[in-house]
């Protein structure tokens, strides 16, 4: 089962990379979100997918399912909705104010 | 009493909160802020002393022991750090009551700055390496938020390239924290360490540490800098002067903890590649600092030279090297804060950025000339000013590890700073002056009030450094020594028979 999901992981991670590389604001953006899909992904699958029980003691003898994993992605999860959040409202105000979405444009020039 | 460590995170975050509500009052919200930082100020010194008298202290959030719950672990080098940034901050502040502007006070830049600094406290004093990613990311948001305030073209395209790279190290970040939980199964940073000294020279562990030291030489600026020049140019003065002093020493002192207390075991690899890392940053820094014609562009490749030899301190690892370190990033945050705001000013009073079309500015500022003059013997080393010290240490260390490449690149990147800032002031600020006494715009006292703070602090640094150095001394012993810091986490006996095990 590990496997599989470390699999899937590189096909997002494959996915995010092709996006950030384009050259659209939206898709990089649209890439960044699923590189944090990935990395959720990833430390779910380090700690183990389900081996045990439920981690309550008295509800079942043991050996117990790690939670430490899921506690972080969601602390994660979280991070990465303000990030995407904040980072599509700067991309909007971007695109307004310098009239593009393309990176080729927004390179600057070096006399500025 | 080891409750007050969570002070210098909490109590920014709590003022943060209360001054969004207090947005029309603009000097209520000055107040506030500027008694906040007083605050984290004060207690950082009564926390370094009690560290002195109890040794490393912590706190476990809601009683967890360790290693199962967060903890937040005062030593000296976190707490002197913290007392510095604050200092820096709060006179970063004072500089932005004056110049900042009403639009940006009624926008929220008060909140964001102390959510910025709570974010740094909260990365200097954090045990648990996923918590410090937490605090990274508190800092980076806000940080966000502030070098895109204002909307201007260039401010948001640049916003937009440092917002992203900073997301894609974030990445990294949880990648390398998702492989080493993986392979030693704790996140405690005391407990990792103990772990790492375990296994041994694990090529796997090894591994991981490479993929953490990507992602703090990142947010570091060391060799991995590319997107520093660009995105410190565009922010106000005030808050690209909060940026150079803070940001890229927080990474700076991510990869001091990494690699004095967690990744020790196999310091051929990684303390070799810190080294050529920290070397290649030097080179690179001179290079673009001889290069640039932009005030802002030759201040921010300082900022690159600094982050170099501070590294290069790590790199030799030495305890006098690591004294070096501890005094040179205090000195570091206070000075390149000073660079900054001087350059700010500069680039005020003119409105030129090419050091070309600026010209006689002492004479129409004699006494904002010194100050810079100040400064830059300052960034340069030169006694009794408080880069001396550092150096002097960091250079003893590399003399007794045997390091003389570094040495020499450290004490060549000397006089290229000193050569490149004296290239400002001896363009700008001597010569034919440019300015009329009717074109000569006021600079009120109370402007250059900031950067005389500043001043104050480089010299009192530089000359009270003997007072300083029980706490430095402390500070290097604990980063030289990791099981003075594991076993203050981790109860002596404990973690001892773990070892046995």
């Amino acid at each position: 089962m590990e496997s599989l999901i470390l699999l899937l992981v590189g096909v997002l991670v494959a996915v995010a990379t092709y996006l950030i590389l384009s050259k659209q604001l939206l898709r990089v953006i649209l890439g960044t979100a699923v590189l944090s899909h990935a990395a959720h992904l990833l430390i779910l699958t380090m700690g183990g997918l389900k081996k045990g029980d439920v981690p309550l003691i008295g509800e079942s003898a043991g050996p117990y399912t790690d939670a430490l994993p899921q506690a972080l992605i969601l602390t994660a999860i979280v991070i990465s909705f303000a990030v995407t959040a904040f980072v599509l409202v700067l991309g909007y105000r971007a695109y307004k104010t310098n009239g593009t979405g393309e990176f080729d444009e927004l390179r600057g020039t070096s006399d500025e | 009493m080891s409750n007050i460590i969570v002070l210098p995170l909490i109590v920014p975050v709590i003022t943060a909160i209360l001054l969004v509500f207090l947005r029309q009052n603009i000097m209520i919200q000055r107040i506030l802020s500027l008694c906040t930082l007083g605050f984290v100020i004060f207690i950082s010194v009564v926390l370094l002393l009690e560290v002195q008298q109890q040794g490393v202290m912590r706190i476990d959030f809601s009683g967890w022991i360790p290693p199962f719950g967060i903890l937040f672990v005062a030593d000296s080098f976190a707490v002197l750090l913290v007392f510095v940034a604050n200092i820096v901050a709060a006179i970063c502040v004072v500089y932005a009551f004056f110049t900042i502007g009403e639009h940006y006070e009624k926008m929220y830049f008060y909140p964001f700055v102390l959510l910025m600094v709570a974010g740094v406290n909260g990365s200097f004093l954090t045990g648990d390496i996923f918590n410090l990613f937490v605090c990274f990311e508190v800092m980076l948001l806000a940080s966000y938020a502030l070098i895109s305030l204002g909307g201007g073209k260039v401010q948001l395209r640049e916003a937009l390239k440092y917002v992203l790279i900073n997301i894609v190290a974030s990445w990294i970040f949880l990648v390398a924290l998702a492989f080493l939980y993986g392979t030693i199964g704790t996140l405690n940073m005391a407990h990792i360490s103990l772990r790492v000294m375990e296994a041994g020279a694990d090529p796997l562990i090894t591994t991981v540490g490479l993929v953490f030291l990507i992602v703090f030489s990142l947010k570091a600026g060391l060799l991995l800098f590319f997107w520093l020049p660009g995105s410190y140019r565009v922010p106000p003065t005030a808050i690209a002067a909060l940026f150079a002093a803070l940001l890229t020493k927080v990474g700076i002192y991510a990869l001091v903890r990494t690699f004095t207390l967690l990744f020790t075991t196999n310091s051929e690899v990684t303390h070799t590649t810190l080294g050529i890392m920290a070397g290649l940053t030097i080179l690179a820094g001179c290079m673009g600092a001889l290069a640039g014609r932009d005030v802002r562009t030759i201040a921010s490749y300082n900022i690159l030279i600094g982050v170099g030899f501070i590294v290069a301190g790590l790199a030799i690892g030495t305890e006098s090297a690591l004294q070096g370190v501890t005094y040179y990033l205090m000195h570091d945050m206070v000075v390149k804060a000073m660079l900054f705001l001087a350059v700010g000013m500069m680039i005020y009073v003119t409105g030129e950025t090419l050091i070309d079309n600026m010209s006689g500015l002492i004479r129409n500022y004699p006494f904002f000339g010194w100050l810079f003059f100040i400064m830059m013997c300052s960034i340069a080393g030169i006694p009794p000013l408080s880069g001396f010290l550092g150096k002097v240490l960091i250079g003893q260390g590399a003399i007794e590890g045997g390091n003389f490449v570094l040495l020499g690149l450290g004490f060549l990147s000397s006089l290229i700073v000193l050569y490149s800032l004296l290239r400002i002031f001896l363009s700008s600020f001597f010569g034919e002056t440019i300015l009329s006494i009717e074109d000569e715009k006021p600079l009120p006292k109370r402007i250059v009030l900031p950067l005389t703070l500043l001043s104050i602090c480089t010299i009192a640094l530089g000359i009270g450094a003997e007072s300083m150095a029980p706490y430095v001394k402390d500070a290097a012993e604990t980063l030289h020594t990791p099981s003075i810091y594991i076993d203050a986490v981790l109860n002596g006996e404990k973690w001892q028979g773990e070892v046995n095990k």
